[in-house]
């Protein structure tokens, strides 16, 4: 048997379809990966039984119309799965096994595809480096000792170490692009609404949004058609017709306007980000792109906005976890009121309660109206901008994050300095605006470094072609030793 | 503004999450610069700004006021950490 696990998923699709390679062999290739790379920490959960029960159910009865025919798929531990523990990489969820299944999982399903396992993340997605999780921090296969970015850090680094052929994450202020920016791989946050929030546990709900992270664009694509549509389950799912992202996937972007905003050249940035915006700047120039000077004036203010509404939405969303109705209850207290306060402690670490006390600071009497309505004010500032220069660009190229990926215990210690990776991702979700970010280069260390295209609201198929484009013409290696065999 | 160590363990109090004394000092230093960071937001004037409610150019949608679920007891209790007969189980609340 030809190991197929370094492949794009489409080509696997194509082995299955051409009969080269069966699900069940498929899967058990994974399952060896997947076993011998447990140093990585990338698995919280693995449901290797089921899995091969599901491919030998699709290979006695092989349905090949489908877009993911017979196709293993382990996912972010934050999509609710029906029987299958879903921890949110969160002590408070250790023993939760959901009786129904998020809507987007689902949609996978239904395009049979089944899961391998469910993968590690920032505790309730609250982190850009995996060290927040119960479980342990993941290792980056990029190389020992980094971290694989966050909060999907467990999905960018099982999929940048073939453990499974896609993934999806979530995506609340960077959760999708910043961890494919660190491992080199492909990742998209769609437009606020394309897909279902429903059987995703919360973090922030207007802002939360789940998406593919793949090894190529064009699997991307197959992803999210795979994933999206309107579910009447989530009051803000948007109801449109589902788009063939995949099969509509061109290449010629000859005379797309690309919008370069000046506010993305950041103090201290390292030379080599700037001298890769260049590269990809040139990549787009010579297919023809036309590239515009434009200004996003409100940009230094999206981090301190974002600090606002993320943690009052998660104050609000985490109230649920009182030790009650589902997850972990503490042993200790005399009433009730201490129980909630105890399990609470005891059941978060400590990222969730610095947001749970600053969500609950500003949402609070007397401070309501120098925090959140002043940051709702400011992130309709910070859309504008986008509107307005969406008048006159198609699409806006700018780094994914200000570095590569950094040493595990490197900005542990201050909350501020770990918040700074999201500096660009940030106004997208602020905006609700889709944005993808695609592996370009490696700096002096070896190590990946991304650029982000961000589109239009509901222009997914535009980003795709010129990231289907860029792909094409920027000779993107990525070197992944496979140092823990 | 600063926040000092009794505001934060009454915001502690109104999150209902107990706070160990020893980790106090910490989380009060690391809230202050999270806040100082936030205040960068003073620099702008929103007088005229409205905020932002939606960023989905659609409105809510509304669906009838009828049952379309139920008889999934079971299914709700099936994760409950204490549980009798057919409700959840909390300490004693009144004596």
């Amino acid at each position: 048997m030809v190991d197929i696990t370094n492949q794009s998923l489409s080509e696997i699709v194509d082995n299955v379809k051409a009969k080269k390679i069966s699900s069940t062999d498929l899967t058990k290739a994974y399952i060896k990966n997947i076993e011998s790379a447990k140093k990585l920490n990338t698995f919280v959960t693995t449901t290797f039984d089921q899995a091969l029960d599901k491919a030998k159910q699709f290979d006695a009865k092989p349905n090949y119309d489908q877009l993911l025919p017979g196709i293993p798929l382990a996912v972010k531990d934050l999509f609710c799965t029906e029987n299958t523990k879903t921890t949110a990489g969160s002590n408070i969820l250790n023993n939760f096994v959901p009786t129904y299944e998020s809507t987007v999982t689902k949609n996978l399903w239904s395009n049979g595809s089944f899961l391998l396992g469910k993968l590690n993340c920032d505790e309730f997605a609250m982190g850009s480096s995996n060290e927040t999780s119960f479980f342990g921090n993941v290792i980056n296969p990029v190389e020992d000792q980094l971290v694989p970015g966050g909060s999907s850090g467990g999905s960018s680094s099982a999929l940048a170490a073939d453990l499974t052929p896609a993934t999806i994450g979530t995506d609340t202020g960077g959760s999708i692009r910043q961890p494919a920016s660190f491992t080199g791989t492909v990742g998209l946050k769609p437009t606020y609404g394309l897909c279902s929030r429903w059987g995703i546990v919360a973090f922030a709900s207007s802002l939360d949004q789940a998406g593919p992270m793949t090894k190529t664009i064009k699997d991307s694509a197959i992803m999210l058609e795979a994933m999206s549509g309107f579910d009447k389950k989530d009051s803000t799912s948007i109801n449109k017709k589902k788009e063939q992202y995949s099969k509509n996937l061109k290449d010629n972007i000859k005379g797309l306007k690309i919008g370069i905003p000046k506010e993305y050249r950041v103090d201290d940035m390292p030379k080599e980000i700037d001298e890769l915006w260049e590269k990809g700047k040139k990549i787009l120039k010579d297919l023809g792109a036309q590239l515009i000077d434009i200004s996003l004036p409100h940009t230094k203010y999206a981090l301190p906005t974002y600090y606002i509404v993320a943690p009052a939405e998660a104050s609000s969303n985490l109230a649920r976890y009182d030790g009650v109705r589902y997850g972990y209850r503490s042993q200790k207290g005399k009433d009730l009121i201490e129980m909630y306060e105890n399990t609470r402690s005891e059941g978060f670490g400590d990222e969730v309660k610095r947001r749970i006390l600053i969500g609950t600071y500003v949402l609070s009497s007397g401070y309501y109206d120098a925090y959140y309505l002043k940051a709702q004010k400011v992130r309709n500032l910070i859309k504008k901008d986008f509107d307005d220069n969406f008048l006159k660009v198609d699409a806006i190229l700018t780094p994914s994050t200000p570095s590569s990926a950094f040493k595990i215990g490197e900005k542990t210690n201050d909350p501020v300095s770990m918040y700074l990776n999201d500096i660009f991702t940030v106004p997208v979700n602020l905006a609700g605006l889709p944005a993808l970010s695609l592996p370009a280069g490696l700096d002096k260390q070896g190590l990946p470094l991304g650029l982000q295209l961000i589109g239009k609201a509901l222009d997914e198929q535009k980003i795709l072609n010129i990231g289907f484009a860029f792909e094409k013409n920027c000779a993107f290696k990525n070197k992944i030793e496979k140092w823990w065999l | 503004m600063s926040l000092n160590k009794e505001k934060i363990k009454h915001v502690a109090k109104l999150a209902r999450i107990s706070i160990n004394e020893a980790k106090v000092d910490s989380l009060t230093k690391d809230l202050n610069s999270i806040f100082k960071f936030i205040e960068q937001l003073n620099e702008l004037n929103t007088d005229k700004v409205e905020p932002l409610t939606s960023i989905l150019n659609q409105s809510l949608r509304s669906r009838k006021d009828e049952i379309n679920d139920g008889k999934i007891r079971e299914k709700i209790l099936k994760n409950s950490p204490k549980e009798s007969e057919e409700f959840f189980v909390v300490p004693k609340v009144v004596e």
